[in-house]
């Protein structure tokens, strides 16, 4: 947030005064700076302990594992040999985000690119609102309507696919109830569009007017404009909202609990029902579990954990780099 | 880039009347005569065809209204003109596209949830019901959700609060940087596995049962790392000059931030604050984790299985009788109604603070 008209309203932090008031400290002052920067350590102590125990639990849970944790097709977690891994969930985490990435970045660049540069004016602001409002329906929400809407409405655009495109193998569809990774992946496409398009819009609105008036006054059309001088420019800026919303999918448990019939076997038929995801696994499981089921999501819960971690990661990296970029050239 | 775009200018001259000033246009009528034919050759296919579904005849006609358009624009205004309608359509296809499917569960979950909501539905519980018969309410989730998340904000707000104030009036130096990339990691935290955490902690190593505040803690650690960036920002935006007039008077500096700092930028962080709120009302995993959900009534957050909102949606649509998908759907519209609300008011608050910042 580098581009406060004001100076004076500039986020620097304010001057320093505990050196300036020398050595007569008073009181209230230490009592606030240790509340306040306590309550900070407090939030380090929260991540640090989250890693750790998590980490403790998993280790109980992947030493009991009587088979490899990485590679087995199957979650057996109770009984005197227990044998369960996440090679199942790691793919359907992984195909079901990776459509919902294919079908939701496009689109909601689109969406961002109306809002920004095609809506009508008075249209414009309304719409960005209405979308941040989007943003906040809750994913239960989503899965019940994905589940008892959506499912039904599917099963004739996958009979469509399979007519056209079953020989693949991937989109093959023997008629029954659309509840398979590719549906997830509509829907979580669906879930993450406002996310990225209200992070996109913003973006495509900080392109500096100057850029976009030279390309016009070179004659270029209103589509040359976007291409030479907002795609570039956000170009960035559209990657860390996508991966922003790669991480909430990859995370999303309720729609996905509700919408996918799970099945611990690798499916090569992405409109078949089956296969499933490490957040709707520990949602479906849990209620089941014993303590040692327990011990056995939760290790799956870290890997999880580990891989949004990183997706986010890179998200800020790139965020920041971004910002380097731009306060460099304004 | 000026190279190309000229190059191609000449092209274009080349290729028509060499002496042309203004390009040859299509007539504004062209357009939509055109959605109308592809609309209705759409429509035509669909019926020879025999294909049942009207998302086939949509697209068909989509398709067609794409082609024709470009196909069109390029016979009489050229290439460029022609890639610049298809990126208008393509772009205003991609908005509609995402209209249909967020409106349509607007209207659905507004539809099909009113079926069951009313006055007796909101004051009672589900109690000895048995699930597959039509009756019963919502009340003991309303309570369920209203504690959790009260206490959730009670322990995240004061946290995430004294935290950005930490950052933005005091922070330099390594501890404000670890801390303000691991809000950064934090924001990222899947819901489901800050319940799991909670489980570890508060249910398997400590022993503890079930209870609404073992879910209030999930919820607060997804609340704190919104918190935080929110108020920061907010705090970020209080003109130095305050501080500075403040400290000047002798004023120490707890009490300029608690007497002119934060009631500057009060309207903002309250926003935030609700908004977080909004996040968190509508999480269901970490409180199938810790909460468990129940039938009856349970005023004490502390002892015991509660219900919550988003829990109740999930265990009647699982459920899978005709009325308690009816509940399922009530009790979604209650959920979004009270999350609209929530937005609604703390951006209404944002608005009619934002101008005093410049006092």
């Amino acid at each position: 947030m580098d581009y406060s008209p004001h100076p004076t309203t500039a986020p620097s932090p304010p001057p320093a005064t505990g050196s300036v008031s020398g050595k007569a400290v008073r009181p209230g002052d230490r009592i606030f700076l240790g509340l306040s920067r306590g309550s900070g350590i407090a939030l380090l102590v929260i991540m640090a302990a989250i890693a750790a125990f998590l980490t403790y639990r998993s280790v109980l849970a992947i030493s009991g594992d009587k088979s490899n944790f990485f590679t087995t097709l199957d979650w057996n977690a109770v009984g005197t040999e227990p044998k369960f891994g996440i090679a199942v969930l790691a793919f359907g985490t992984l195909v079901s985000s990776v459509v919902a990435m294919l079908i939701a970045v496009p689109v909601a660049v689109g969406i961002a690119l109306f809002i920004s540069h095609y809506a009508p004016r008075r249209l414009a602001s309304p719409l960005g609102y209405v979308i941040d409002l989007l943003a906040a329906v809750p994913s239960i929400v989503y899965g019940l309507w994905g589940a008892l809407f959506l499912v039904p409405h599917l099963s004739g655009l996958y009979g469509w696919l399979n007519d056209f495109l079953g020989w693949t193998g991937i989109f093959s569809y023997s008629n029954g109830a659309a509840r398979s990774l590719f549906t997830v992946g509509i829907l979580l496409a669906i879930m993450i569009l406002p996310i990225v398009t209200s992070v996109s819009r913003e973006v495509f609105l900080q392109v500096p007017r100057m850029h976009e008036e030279a390309a016009l006054a070179l004659g270029a059309t209103r589509w040359e404009v976007i291409r030479m001088s907002v795609l570039p420019f956000g170009r960035s800026g559209v990657i860390s909202a996508s991966m922003l919303g790669l991480g909430r999918a990859l995370g999303e448990t309720m729609a996905v609990a509700t919408v996918l019939s799970p099945s611990f076997l690798i499916n090569a038929s992405l409109l078949d029902p089956g296969g499933g995801t490490f957040a709707q696994n520990i949602a479906s499981k849990f209620s089941e579990a014993d303590t040692f089921g327990q011990d056995a999501l939760i290790a799956s819960g870290l890997v999880l954990f580990v891989i949004t971690l990183l997706v986010n990661g890179a998200a800020r990296l790139i965020i920041a780099r971004r910002k380097e970029y731009s306060g460099a050239s304004a | 880039m000026t190279v190309a775009t000229s190059h191609r200018h000449r092209k274009v001259a080349e290729s028509r009347t060499p002496l042309a000033l203004k390009q040859s246009r299509l007539p504004r009528w062209t357009l939509p005569v055109l959605a109308l034919v592809a609309v209705a050759a759409g429509c035509g296919t669909g019926l020879a065809a025999g294909l049942d579904s009207a998302v086939q005849w949509g697209l068909i006609a989509a398709l067609l209204f794409v082609v024709g358009t470009f196909l069109l624009t390029a016979a009489v205004e050229g290439g460029r003109q022609a890639k610049d309608r298809l990126a208008t359509t393509v772009v205003w296809t991609a908005f509609l596209l995402a209209v249909v499917p967020l409106a349509s569960l607007l209207w659905e979950t507004v539809d099909r949830g009113r079926k069951v909501l009313n006055g007796y539905f909101l004051s009672h519980s589900m109690g000895t019901l048995p699930d597959a018969l039509p009756g019963g309410g919502v009340y003991h989730a309303i309570i369920g959700t209203l504690e959790q998340v009260g206490l959730a904000t009670l322990i995240a707000a004061p946290l995430g609060l004294l935290t950005a104030i930490y950052l933005v009036e005091y922070g330099r130096g390594t501890l404000a940087k670890v801390v303000t990339f691991f809000v950064d990691v934090m924001t990222g935290i899947p819901s489901i596995v800050a319940g799991l955490f909670v489980l570890s902690v508060w249910i398997l190593i400590l022993g503890f049962g079930p209870s609404g505040f073992a879910g209030s803690m999930a919820l607060a650690i997804l609340m704190m790392p919104v918190v935080v960036r929110s108020t920061e920002e907010m705090l970020k935006l209080v003109p130095n000059e305050l501080r500075e007039a403040s400290l000047a008077l002798g004023i120490p500096k707890w009490r300029t931030v608690l007497k002119v700092v934060l009631p500057t930028s009060i309207g903002g962080i309250t926003t935030g604050v609700m908004l977080a709120i909004a996040r968190i009302t509508g999480e269901t995993a970490p409180v199938l984790l810790l909460v468990w959900g129940a039938k009856t009534i349970n005023n004490n957050p502390f002892d015991g299985a509660q219900q919550s909102l988003p829990l109740y949606v999930f265990q009647q649509w699982q459920q899978g009788s005709d009325a308690s998908y009816d509940r399922a759907w009530a009790a979604a519209l209650v959920l979004i109604a009270f999350v609209m609300v929530l937005n609604l008011v703390a951006r209404g608050i944002a608005r009619w603070k934002a101008p005093k910042t410049g006092r």
